[in-house]
């Protein structure tokens, strides 16, 4: 799972998102996981994630099977986070995305206070990871960079819709349904946190930052 | 994937949230068509956008009536208004798109959903890459142009001569035919996915060689190339050797993945399972324990 790391942006850009992931390693420490991912997740809700999820059900914010016609006018974007912690059913990647460095660091430092064995990882800048380590008092064991997009890059679209749609590393969220997002905002037929919410039901693993979404989308309705 | 042509209302919701900009409205049948050799079936459409089930005559009458009057009906822009799209069977070597594309889906090879690799972020427990080492995750058609197995086919010939090895448990690596050379099996070639990971190791002092293999090769490859470069650090927690490399090279480093550290092994040694039932290729690539939410 790469899915978190080739987020699109400056490192000033990521000081409103903080993925922390667990994940356990298939033979190694995947018996008896299960339980391990639920705490985790369970953990992270005390400090107010903008999203939770898992790599098989999806994050905090779904798409639904059975939506009515009211749901045009009335539509419930509140992030379910309990659903999430009881729909696990098996081990796999579960995440926690929070839109501040304090929130994420405090939360790591719970983490390793709950010493539940797992492979945990902060994807977030650089500089953002090793203040989060600093503070939960942990030396970094491995780093993978991201080195960006390369190749035949006159393929990819301009800058705004690359920010918005690189949030979810599975390209689940498409660049037309993000430049369409930024272009409703724009006309002002979307607020910047409804056109958030619906970008973020495409994410499959729950790793889609709204809150910074939010911001982009009103940023670049604004044409900043 | 398909769209029943007697569900659909052309409504063109769908058309926006294709990754590949595969699903566009076709004037002559007036309903929603999908492009199968560009589709990936990566069930962005079918997953991703909730369902209403309303009557389709009735939706095409009403837009009919707003359309004749110039009235924009706003509806919700991730809603199918009658549920039109239909998972269809994939037979191999088609099957191969939705393993990965779909990241649902989990890969037989390596257990892993997603894009089905665990590169450094289990680095505290696997120790795949130690001190002295770099791994590289050298991924294709990321973010949403796509690729098609022939273009990676060249970047893993092209490694392959530079006496580079392939780590086992990655996808790519379970359909090559031949490890040695980097081939990849010839009946996946025109297949296209959304994106596929190639997984390397090497000693940290031929990182600027591998680097500069791969700004050669991807210049002969259609589609786009984010490269990830995983590091083990020393015991202060820093990374003084890989880093640097990177940043004489030009690269900027702004974003990375960090693994703390706190995993260890606690799974009990398991006995040999011996009279393992096989199973089909298309089973064994996607996995019977694929789950997906209907």
């Amino acid at each position: 799972m790469t899915n978190t790391l080739h987020r699109f942006g400056s490192a000033e850009s990521f000081h409103d998102d903080y993925v922390v992931f667990a994940i356990a390693s298939k033979g190694r420490n995947d018996e008896g996981a299960l339980d391990k991912l639920r705490q985790f997740l369970q953990l992270a809700i005390q400090f107010k994630p903008v999203n939770l999820g898992d790599a098989i059900h999806g994050g905090a914010l779904r798409p639904s099977r059975h939506v009515t016609p009211l749901s045009h006018w009335n539509r419930d974007a509140t992030p379910d986070f309990a659903a999430v912690i009881q729909g696990l059913d098996a081990p796999t990647t579960v995440a926690a995305v929070f839109d501040n460095r304090v929130s994420a660091g405090d939360f790591v430092a719970a983490v390793r206070q709950a010493d539940l064995g797992l492979s945990i990882n902060i994807s977030t800048s650089i500089d953002g990871a090793e203040q989060c380590c600093f503070a939960a008092g942990i030396p970094r064991h491995s780093v993978g960079y991201s080195l960006g997009f390369e190749g035949e890059t006159t393929k990819l679209p301009d800058a705004k819709v690359m920010l918005l749609s690189t949030m979810c590393g599975h390209g689940m969220v498409s660049h037309n349904l993000a430049k369409k997002m930024i272009d409703w905002v724009k006309e002002g037929r979307r607020t910047p946190e409804q056109a958030a919410s619906y970008l973020t039901r495409f994410c499959s693993c729950g790793v889609f930052n709204p809150a910074r979404a939010a911001r982009l989308l009103a940023q670049a309705a604004r044409g900043e | 994937m398909k769209i029943n042509p007697d569900k659909c209302v052309a409504c063109g919701n769908c058309t926006y949230v294709c990754p590949m900009g595969a699903i566009y409205i076709d004037p002559a049948v007036r309903r929603a068509t999908i492009n199968q050799a560009e589709c990936v079936e990566c069930y962005a459409c079918f997953n991703g956008l909730s369902q209403e089930h309303l009557n389709p005559t009735f939706v095409r009458t009403v837009r009919r009536l707003f359309q004749m009057a110039r009235i924009r009906f706003e509806p919700e822009p991730d809603v199918c208004p009658t549920a039109a799209f239909e998972p269809n069977k994939l037979d191999w070597p088609r099957v191969v798109r939705r393993a990965f594309s779909d990241p649902r889906v989990p890969h037989e090879s390596t257990g892993v959903h997603g894009r089905g690799t665990e590169e450094v972020k289990t680095n505290d427990v696997s120790g795949r890459v130690k001190a002295g080492e770099v791994g590289f995750t050298i991924e294709f058609g990321r973010p949403g142009v796509g690729v098609w197995f022939r273009d990676i086919q060249k970047m893993c010939l092209a490694l392959a001569r530079a006496g580079v090895a392939f780590e086992k448990k990655n996808p790519v690596t379970s359909l090559m035919s031949d490890l040695a050379t980097g081939t990849i099996r010839e009946d996946i070639l025109n297949e296209k996915v959304l994106s596929a990971i190639v997984e390397i190791k090497v000693p940290v002092e031929r990182t600027e060689e591998v680097i500069r293999l791969v700004w050669e090769i991807e210049k002969q490859i259609d589609t786009v190339i984010a490269l990830g470069v995983g590091a083990r650090c020393d015991e202060k927690g820093e990374d003084n050797q890989v880093a640097p490399i990177l940043e004489k090279l030009g690269y900027k480093l702004e974003r990375a993945k960090t693994n703390i550290g706190l995993g260890r092994i606690t799974n009990q040694p398991q006995v040999t399972n011996v009279g393992r039932t096989p199973r089909s290729a298309a089973d064994a690539l996607v996995g019977s324990s694929g789950r997906e939410r209907q």
